[in-house]
């Protein structure tokens, strides 16, 4: 413990000053050598480090995967042969792919959905309250946020648990079913409930999030034009829909498409829960058992499939850019 | 948190015509608070729905061990004898995968500041660059940045533990602190950009003409006056990495350094039985440190999420 402790202490100090080093380093240098060429690289010295991390860990192994895909998941004499589209061949007609894809749709379909009503709902209502309790209750919902996805899955545990035989049911939901004499259910395996079991904590996670992002929105909805729909006789439903949610609508979309982009890499949830048993599997932990067997080929295959289903998000952030940017 | 409150007083203009509904939602006029039975009725159910899954996790970890195994966490409340502080201890002392939970707490740190400080560094210098220097590619360089802001992080697990293994890193923290840096910079070149390209231009070029190199310019007055923005992205990197589990399961070598808190929970949730009265405790004790940070620091935290939520 204490060497940990004591390496602990090393490690930060140097990640952390070294980060400062390169800078300072890098911007004396510019200032020795001075005239022209200073003025000239300073700006890469400034913005170059991001650059080049992000071009080693984001841009490079996007076409690296790409090579990675052509070749053999085994080793033939010390090296992987290239096969050229034989993975995908593979990975396209294996039904495992299929049913991951097929849940992820499912997920992206109900997770986003649901989280944005949830925090709809909560940031409407809770706006009504005292500041206060207000407050309190946003927090209640916004609490899941900080958790992992592996603590939520510890916590959904004492959810979901299910006991054999006639012992007394430990869970909440099955001890819940029992006051009602029903049987309990296997939430994890039963191919029923599985994967809604899973989304649910996911939406009990993210709601808060969606909540944040819609209260601070509905705020901003100027008061007068809600003032004008009540004068002219607007229930309370009729403004809601008609005068609030148009004024909020690209938030909704924008909270929208981050949940959905944060659940298509959906991982962690279903790896320490059902590791994809039941027909629970999910395209991100399709890919780490294949990566975990050192199937690099049919690995790369399914990371371009993900890369592929985020490229639509990619055009909708640039082209939102360069709107904001136009009117900067 | 409220910026307006004219539901209450307001009532003659809010409430008229309304009937049963609109009372439902908005209250009685006479009612100071403003909401309605239905308005606290539904909140009420929602808080409830949302906080029980970690008060049982809360209460489960302070029952005895036969007490856990037999009968559900709600029990506690009619059988006060079922409390006990010893998971805690124990669970501390309790070996996973080679570590204990101390130590898996200890790397969790060790995994999570250089992993907040490396990248919002690189990013604040680079933010700065994009808003106030001019150079050629100026707008396409950043445009990269907002593309890469949503591609999955899963693509760069082959190429960089290929990568790693030449460069004799894999494994290491510091493989573990560049990648989450790469992971994470998007975002935070992203936002902190958004925020110093709105500071006032007088303010910077003042200093420019006082004969204020970049660098000065930038730590001497950039620095100090992009706290909140700085503090926002921080929170939200800390975060990320403190309760990340994929990247520290391919990158880190845990056999050899020990686990980080979510690779231990993650085993502790895969071997049951005999432990699994500990299980609670241990899982309580990973998320006190972003339970704290996040109360703490929500007002930043909240502020980075409403400026920069594009993030992949």
């Amino acid at each position: 413990m204490g060497e940990i402790l004591l390496n602990g202490f090393v490690a930060i100090v140097a990640g952390v000053v070294g980060v400062f080093a390169v800078f300072w380093g890098l911007n004396t240098l510019t200032e020795r050598i001075g005239g022209t060429f200073e003025e000239k690289f300073k700006p890469w010295v400034f913005f170059g480090p991001a650059f080049l991390v992000v071009a080693v860990f984001l841009i490079y192994p996007f076409f690296d995967t790409i090579r990675a895909s052509l070749y053999a998941d085994r080793f033939v004499a010390g090296e992987r042969p290239f096969v050229g589209l034989e993975n995908y061949g593979r990975v396209l007609t294996d039904s495992e792919t299929w049913l991951s894809l097929l849940n992820n749709v499912q997920w992206i379909i109900v997770v986003p959905a649901v989280a944005v009503v949830v925090g709809l709902v909560v940031a409407v209502l809770a706006d009504r309250l005292p500041a206060q309790r207000e407050s309190v209750v946003k927090s209640v919902i916004f609490l899941p946020m900080a958790i992992s996805f592996v603590g939520a899955a510890a916590i959904f545990e004492l959810i979901y648990k299910i006991e054999p035989g006639s012992r007394e049911q430990t869970g909440v939901l099955n001890a819940f079913l029992g006051l009602f004499g029903l049987e309990p259910i296997s939430w994890y395996e039963n191919t029923l409930t599985n994967d809604f079991a899973l989304m649910v904590i996911m939406i009990w996670m993210q709601a808060g999030f969606a909540m944040v992002l819609l209260s601070a929105a509905i705020k901003g909805v100027p008061q007068d034009t809600i003032e004008a729909a009540r004068i002219d006789g607007a229930t309370e439903f009729q403004t809601f829909f008609r005068v609030v949610i148009p004024q909020i609508a690209s938030t909704i979309v924008v909270v929208l498409t981050t949940i959905l982009i944060l659940v298509l890499k959906i991982f962690d949830i279903v790896r320490v829960t059902t590791n994809g048993r039941g027909n629970t599997q999910v395209i991100a932990n399709y890919f780490y058992t294949f990566f975990e067997g050192g199937n690099y080929g049919r690995a790369g295959v399914v990371v371009l499939l993900l890369v592929l289903m985020t490229f639509p998000f990619m055009i909708i952030n640039v082209k939102r850019f360069r709107e904001q940017e136009a009117t900067r | 948190m409220s910026t307006r409150s004219t539901a209450s007083t307001e009532p003659t203009v809010s409430n008229k015509g309304q009937g049963a509904v609109g009372k439902a939602l908005k209250g009685d006029p006479d009612d100071r608070t403003g909401a309605g039975w239905f308005v606290k009725g539904m909140l009420l159910l929602i808080s409830a729905i949302w906080l029980v899954p970690t008060v049982g996790l809360l209460v489960n970890s302070f029952r005895t061990r036969g007490a856990t195994n037999t009968s559900g966490w709600w029990t506690i409340f009619g059988d006060p004898s079922q409390f006990t502080v010893q998971n805690y201890g124990e669970v501390l002392q309790e070996s996973v995968g080679g570590s204990t939970l101390a130590e898996a707490f200890v790397n969790s740190i060790v995994v999570a500041v250089p992993a907040t400080i490396i990248p919002i560094t690189a990013a604040a210098f680079a933010a700065y660059a994009f808003a106030w220097m001019d150079f050629k590619g100026r707008e396409t360089l950043f445009i990269v940045f907002v593309v890469l802001l949503v591609v999955p992080l899963q693509v760069a697990f082959i190429p960089i533990v290929n990568l790693y293994s030449s460069l004799g890193i894999q494994g290491t923290f510091l493989g573990l602190w560049l990648a989450h840096a790469g992971f994470g910079m998007p975002l935070a070149v992203y936002l902190l950009r958004n925020y110093i390209g709105s500071l006032p231009r007088e303010v910077i070029e003042s200093a420019r003409v006082d004969g204020a190199s970049h660098f000065t310019t930038f730590v001497r007055l950039i620095l100090p006056l992009s706290v909140p923005a700085l503090a926002a992205f921080a929170i939200f990197q800390f975060l990320w990495t403190w309760n990340d589990y994929l990247v520290a399961l391919i990158l880190l070598d845990t056999a050899r350094l020990g686990q980080v808190s979510t690779t231990y929970l993650a085993g502790m949730i895969g071997t049951f039985g005999e432990k699994e009265h500990l299980l609670s405790a241990g899982a309580f004790i990973t998320m006190l440190v972003p339970l704290a940070v996040f109360f703490s620091l929500q007002r930043f935290f909240v502020r980075g999420l409403t400026a920069g939520s594009v993030k992949g």
